[in-house]
This record gives C-alpha cells, structure tokens and sequence, in this order.
C-alpha cells in the first residue's frame, strides 16, 4: 500500500490526480445532488407531525456529518503531517479547513432555522448544538494558524497540533445526544439497527447525502490544487503550466 | 520507520492518548452538569448518581413527557397547565410515576401536544393542591428522531394536530403584555 501511496507525496502527481478526479467528482455529484434534492423537496412525504418544515432534514443532516467527516479527513492529514512531515499533506489540510468550516456553519444555520418552527427557539445551550459550535471554532482556529505564519512549514505544525486535539470532540458531538439529554432529538439514519425514518423519506437522503459528499470533494479538489500551485509556484513543471496556459 | 519519526509518532500518539484520558475525565465529572434539564423523577428523587435535587425557588430547566388527559387551557387568557412524567421506554402512563404540573402562559410551540416530549423552563414551587410544580417562562417542544408520512403514522395510531386558539384568548395576551 505505500509503494502504490508514494508517488503522491510528489505535488505534481498529485496535481494530475485532481485534475482527473475532478471532472468525475463534478458530474456525481451533480447528478446525486439534483436527484436527491428534487426527490427531497418537492416528492418526498410530508412529515406526519412537522410538515415540510421536516424537509430541511435534507440539507441539515448531511452538512452536520460532513462537517464531522471533514474534521477527520483534515486530521488524518494533520496526524501523517505531524509524523512523516509531508508537505503535501499541510497543504491538504489547509485546503480541507475552510470547507468544514463552511458545512459547520451550514449545519448550525439550518438547525436554527430548523429549531425555530419545531422546538420554539433558534438556540439552545444543550451538548450537541455546544460541541458543533466548539467545531465551528476549531475550524477557526485551525484557518487561522495556517494563515498566522509567513513559514508555511511551521503554521502547518502549529495548525496540525490544534486539529489533533480537536478530534476529541468529534465523538462528543455524535453521542452527545445518547450521553446525556438534549433538546436535541437522536440519530435518525447513522445508527445500529433500522433508520427511524419510512423508506420513501430515506432514499432521497441517500442521495442528497452521496450528492453533497461528492461536492466535498469537488471544492476540495480544486482548493487542493490552488494550494499546490501556490506552494510550487518556484518549480520549473508550475511555470511550465503557467506558460503552456497562457498560450 | 526510521528512528525520527518513530520519535514523532510517540510523541503524537501519546498527545492524542493524553487527550483522550483527560476530556473523557472532565466529561465524567461534568457529567450531571452537562445535561440540559431534570426528569420528573429526578425532581422528585434526586439524580441518580449523586442524589442532587433542585430546591423550591431554584430556576430549572424540566424534561418529560405531556401526560395524555393532563392537559388544562384557561378558555379567556393562553394559561395552559399540564403534567409531565418521565421519558421512559416503552411510554405508559401511570398514576403512580413522578409527575410534575407546569403552569404556563403563553403560545404553546407547534408540536405540542399530549404524550409530546417537552423542555420547561421556570422555577420550582410547591402549589399546595398537586405538589411540586414548575412556574415556567418558557416551554419548547422536543421532538424524536422518527420521521414518517400521515398515512404511516395515521396507520400506528398516531395523529398531530396543532395547538388552536380564539380570538379571545390571543386577545388577553394583548391586555396583558401592556
């Protein structure tokens, strides 16, 4: 697996690999998105107690575990950073940071618009909706330590220390809500056992689910890329790019 | 591994165990502070773990569910009342559990209803004709993680209408707000 993992410690490969994953991750999720999204909103029943209002599920639910799964991928990148000092892998993490941080804030503004109609308040301090604004922080922290250092070596040693110790409140933020009581009601889909949810409500979630993960990506890819380019922008095979471009 | 990062990877592998110990910890003795509100019974009891129990006159936060039946609305003013029980599995409604009567004035959130899971927050009184009872300023409606179509849930027996009110009613919240 290492042999096969080694050639893409090398940024210009790794350049390539985006430029080949991306068309195929843009059509996917185009494709899942539209699906899921048209199936979600306009097809899909009304919930027997909230109406539509339960349709903001749709886009809620995936942005909140995105935003968790995206805290993972930068801390894995953190973690090899730390360990093997790749550089790429600071650059990735530079670039997955802000994304999570925009599905934080997604998750967190569709829960209050959410919370508002259903529960009767935009906010409550309880332990799932807390530990997802402490994400939201994390995230800004971790931006902004790559950002506080004209050393792009040791802002990504510093960031990648403070993500390491933020992983601890991704599982806070998933079982906050079997651990202690909440406002904030239980898992409905990512759980042992059957979803709590009738399968005409759940395929449109699956979709919109593989639709948004697959956007991830998208965005990633191309910050990704951006990165790379800034970081090379000395080496010869980045000025060849720029030259064969402009032409 | 070269012997450098098999350094490194000690060193950040015990960070992560460190951290780990420590926030599991600080989560264990936070644990009873950590939780948004009181059950009925852990009112009337104390928690489970260490016996604290809120005193007359604190200001609390409860959780429970609307007793079916218990349900009283005032037909000139928004003064509701109702009892609340524990959020126990399966959900029986028993006379003898821990109940707690809320007294509310106000607009009651859209999924209210009876045998709905509820958060209150108000403080503790003792109303001498039912006990203990909470004098809440602000009641909102907790809502579970089943998600189904009218016809499926008409089907188990479960139906939801919202919370109307008169003319009259919505008129003496006006009266009294200024």
């Amino acid at each position: 697996m290492w042999k096969w993992l080694h050639p893409y410690a090398n940024p210009e490969v790794s350049y390539h690999l985006t430029n080949k994953l991306l068309p195929w991750f843009s059509g996917l999720a185009a494709v899942f998105l539209t699906i899921g999204l048209v199936w979600a909103l306009l097809f899909a029943p009304a919930d027997y107690q909230q109406g539509d209002s339960f349709r903001i599920f749709y886009v809620h639910v995936p942005a909140a575990s995105l935003s968790m799964g995206i805290y993972f991928a930068m801390a894995i990148a953190a973690f090899s950073s730390l360990v093997w000092q790749l550089k790429l892998a600071d650059a990735s993490a530079a670039a997955i940071a802000p994304v999570g941080a925009a599905f934080t804030a997604i998750a967190l503004i569709t829960g209050a618009a959410w919370g508002k109609p259903m529960w009767g308040t935009w906010w409550i301090w309880d332990a799932r909706l807390t530990s997802e604004l402490i994400l939201l922080f994390l995230y800004l922290g971790v931006i902004a330590l790559h950002n506080a250092f004209e050393d792009k070596n040791l802002a990504g040693k510093a960031a990648g220390i403070l993500t390491l110790v933020g992983v601890i409140n991704i599982p806070i933020i998933k079982y906050s809500v079997d651990w202690w009581n909440t406002l904030h009601q239980g898992s409905t889909v990512s759980k042992l056992g059957k979803p709590s949810m009738s399968l005409d409500m759940l395929w449109p979630f699956i979709f919109s689910f593989i639709g948004f993960s697959f956007l991830v990506g998208v965005i990633i890819c191309l910050r990704f890329r951006n990165e790379i380019l800034a970081r090379n922008s000395i080496r010869p095979w980045v000025r060849e790019l720029v030259k064969n471009k402009a032409c | 591994m070269n012997p450098r990062r098999k350094k490194r990877l000690a060193i950040v592998g015990s960070i992560l165990i460190g951290i780990s110990v420590v926030a599991g910890l600080v989560l264990y003795a936070l644990s009873q502070n950590i939780d948004l509100f009181f059950t009925p019974s852990e009112i009337t009891q104390g928690k489970k773990d260490t016996g604290l129990k809120p005193t007359i006159g604190q200001r609390i936060r409860i959780g429970g569910l609307v007793v079916p039946g218990s349900v009283k609305r005032d037909a000139e003013s928004l003064k509701v009342s109702f009892r609340l029980s524990d959020m126990t599995m399966p959900i029986v409604f028993k006379d003898s559990d821990p109940m707690i009567t809320v007294y509310y004035e106000g607009i009651l959130p859209d999924l209210f209803r009876e045998g709905q899971g509820i958060v209150a927050n108000g403080t503790l009184t003792e109303h001498p004709p039912t006990g203990l009872s909470i004098e809440a300023s602000e009641v909102l409606a907790k809502h579970d993680e089943n998600y189904m179509p009218a016809e499926l849930a008409e089907a188990a027996g479960q139906k939801h209408d919202k919370t109307t009110y008169s003319d009259k009613q919505l008129e003496s919240k006006k009266t009294n707000s200024y």
